[in-house]
């Protein structure tokens, strides 16, 4: 059996007993007792009489226990996987944190986590929807589009198209009934950057749709997002109410007859309704497959009329460029990339997080001065931008300009903000199959060359992940890839083996040393790798083959412990409950 | 709204009302409640806030929310502001923390430095 945690009680066995059979009681109400195996220990500390435990792989020690707290524990730290910071022996200290790194400028994210969202008020307190009165009272759509347009705007949600353009584009469209849409799908992995504005700050996307719809004469707007976003969608419907309340949204908006109004579609977490086309026919009730374009949804969009789509960021921008001017927000960045982008910094890198930038700041500049650098001062290898459909950025590039232009020079992609950074045992094998497997599994299948292709990459990544790669499994990658990428309608099919071809072309020695030597340089994949324990450093103190899910581990308490590599899974469970760090990769 | 001096009117009175003098209160308390805040447990800390308020018949301490404010791993984070002076934010706070925050912070005035997540 193979359990996720550990509890070892300990104390006088009178008291801890009515604390162990309350905390077995709550385990198996929780439905854990498959994943939590609860152990009796001998004393921890010896100078108190408290009841304590400690949870392993955590290694959180709690004190002072009771059959209610114990209950406590169950439900918060081993279902929800948050200590218990008042009952724990050392409470987790709050480090206080330097200022913010002065690299980061807030244009996009100005307000959130600054008013309240649910405040209508809040946010018209901070010049809210003084730009669509602005816009509806004294401007002409001509005058807003001249505006975006020394503005420089570029769209946020992928591919970087300007979105005076876009704008114009469905503007001249012929068409009696016209539509705006939002793209609030963010299916990349490990992104958030649009959950964060729509719950921190929905008005502002609310009110740039609305700008949007008077530019090119649409009168209904449809915000498209993920049902995994319950909170971004509730706080957008709040918005929506109040906005409607208040006759910002609705008809006659500050009396010079502009109608508009919005309604809230949630996607089902299908990476390809991200898609613009797709995710219009998501919107009308169909299946989520890409359409063939042109034509695109500028001319003929949802139901076949004319559509602007944007991103949650690209809306969050406009307001402010109308009221602080196009030139303002054109003084940010650089020569054709103009403004801020977020990114959600994630990976191997200090702080992980959300971060908004000016464009033009360097590949460096955000990994070390806005992430703090790499984790545990690691020799830094790559970042991926653009998520799934990206690429990597090696550190002969550090010093790259982050804009849309250099990016897609080195093969890789803005996409919508997404920034993974890797370190010295970030295998880029594995990288690229993680990514691959994303792609293999969100393909929708409309497309044979998409969805084939990306099967049958996929599984010459995992052959040569476990060892099995052969000659010839690179050149098949290339050529495949690039049949993959022709011959697919949608950006997802034209993407998917950006990652792998990116990695290869920058990495490809550690794609021979998977296939030929069958080692992995960065000790990652499994098969191509042994966990084994030092015994001069061991002092069999058990904890490995206490916690190891498998029993792979033997040895007495006291004496250096051996762990059987047939039996071993490779988890590395022991490495990281060693208390003299024994256990070593190789 | 028919016209932009309405418009002006309403961001007067929501800039007025935000000066915690405007409502009479002494202190405002917001929680963090994007996703991030409510997975670390905000929601649990906002209603332990509201019954120590409660409990200790303290009715002139607004307590609002805001959405994520980008520190992630110190939800969930309170922020606290005593009549004028500057807001502390306070890092993971769990419901265990509340009544020593409300007691040092709002009902004795002085910051309790230890949770706090910037100097
Ligand atoms: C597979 C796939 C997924 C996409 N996912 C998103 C997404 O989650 N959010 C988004 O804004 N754009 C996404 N896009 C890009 C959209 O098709 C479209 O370009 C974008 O919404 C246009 O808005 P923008 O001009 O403001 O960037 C995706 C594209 C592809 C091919």
């Amino acid at each position: 059996m193979a359990y996720r945690a550990h509890v070892i009680i300990s104390g006088d066995p009178q008291q801890a007993q009515p604390v162990t059979v309350a905390l077995l009681d709550e385990i198996g109400l929780l439905g854990l007792s498959n994943e939590i195996e609860v152990l009796a220990a001998t004393d921890l500390t010896v100078a108190t009489p408290s009841i304590e435990a400690i949870v392993y792989p955590d290694g959180v020690h709690y004190r002072d226990l009771t059959p209610d707290n114990a209950r406590l524990v169950a439900t918060e730290h081993l279902l929800k996987g948050r200590p218990v910071q008042n009952l724990m022996v050392q409470e987790q200290a709050v480090e206080p944190l330097d200022e913010p790194s002065t690299k980061e400028v807030r244009v996009v994210l100005r307000n959130v986590g600054v008013i309240n969202p649910e405040s209508i008020d809040d946010y018209i307190a901070q010049d809210g929807y003084a730009a669509l009165g602005k816009v509806l009272t004294e401007m002409t759509p001509d005058g807003v589009l001249a505006e975006l347009k020394t503005s420089a705007l570029r769209g946020r949600g992928g591919a970087g198209f300007p979105a005076w353009m876009k704008w114009t584009f469905a503007r001249n469209a012929p068409g009696d009934q016209k539509y705006v849409v939002c793209n609030g799908d963010e299916g990349d992995p490990g992104a958030f950057m649009n959950r964060r504005v729509l719950e921190g700050d929905p008005h502002s996307v609310l009110e740039g749709m609305a700008i949007a719809a008077y530019v090119i004469g649409a009168t209904q707007g449809y915000l498209y997002v993920r049902a995994e976003y319950p909170i971004a969608i509730r706080t957008l419907r709040v918005a929506i109410e109040q906005a409607r309340e208040y006759g910002l949204l609705g008809k006659d908006i500050f009396g010079t007859g502009f109608c508009f109004d919005l309604e809230v579609r949630m996607g089902a977490g299908a990476f390809v309704c991200g898609e613009e086309t797709a995710l219009m026919e998501s919107v009308q009730g169909n299946r989520g497959q890409p359409r063939t374009r042109p034509p695109f949804p500028a001319t003929s969009g949802l139901w076949g009329k004319p559509t602007n789509i944007n991103n949650v960021e690209t809306y969050a921008n406009v307001p402010q460029i109308l009221l602080n001017g196009g030139a303002w927000f054109a003084a940010m960045g650089t020569e054709k990339s103009k403004g801020t982008k977020t990114f959600a910094i994630a990976g191997k890198v200090k702080r992980t997080g959300l971060i908004e930038v000016p464009l033009g700041i360097t590949v460096r500049e955000i990994v070390y001065d806005v992430g703090g650098g790499v984790l545990n001062d690691k020799a830094f290898k790559a970042v991926q931008t653009g998520g799934p459909l990206g690429g990597c950025i090696p550190e002969k590039h550090l010093d790259m300009p982050v804009d849309y232009e250099s990016l897609a020079s080195v093969g890789s992609a803005m996409g919508s903000g997404g920034f993974i950074v890797m370190d010295e045992e970030t295998c880029m094998v594995d990288m690229a199959r993680f990514f691959m497997e994303f792609a293999q599994e969100e393909s929708c299948g409309k497309c044979v060359p998409c969805r084939v292709g990306t099967r049958k990459m996929l599984d010459i990544l995992e052959a040569i992940c476990a060892g099995k790669g052969k000659p010839g499994d690179i050149e098949a990658l290339e050529t495949l890839g690039r049949s993959v990428k022709i011959g697919s309608l949608c950006g997802l099919g034209q993407g998917a083996p950006n990652p792998v071809l990116s990695m290869i072309e920058n990495f490809r020695e550690e794609y021979e040393a998977h296939i030929y030597d069958k080692r992995c340089p960065a000790k990652v994949c499994r098969a191509l790798i042994e966990y084994k324990i030092d015994p001069e450093t061991c002092i069999g103190c058990t904890r490995c083959a206490r916690n190891c899910p498998v029993n792979a581990i033997t040895g007495i308490a006291r004496q250096p412990h051996v762990i059987d590599p047939e039996i071993c899974i490779r988890c590395g469970i022991c490495a990281q409950v060693c208390p003299v760090n024994a256990v070593s990769v190789e | 709204m028919k016209s932009l001096e309405e418009l002006q009117k309403i961001k007067e009175r929501a800039l007025q009302r935000r000066k915690l003098s405007g409502e009479g209160s002494r202190a405002r308390v917001v929680v963090a409640m994007g996703t991030c805040g409510i997975a670390a447990g905000a929601r649990d800390t906002m209603t332990a806030i509201l019954s120590e308020l409660e409990s200790r018949s303290i009715t002139d301490v607004v307590v609002t929310q805001t959405g994520c404010i980008g520190l992630c791993e110190f939800e969930p984070i309170v922020q606290i502001q005593v009549g004028e002076s500057d807001m502390v934010t306070y890092g993971k706070i769990d419901v265990g923390r509340v009544p020593e925050l409300i007691d040092g912070h709002v009902v004795g005035g002085v910051p309790v430095a230890k949770w706090q997540v910037r100097k």
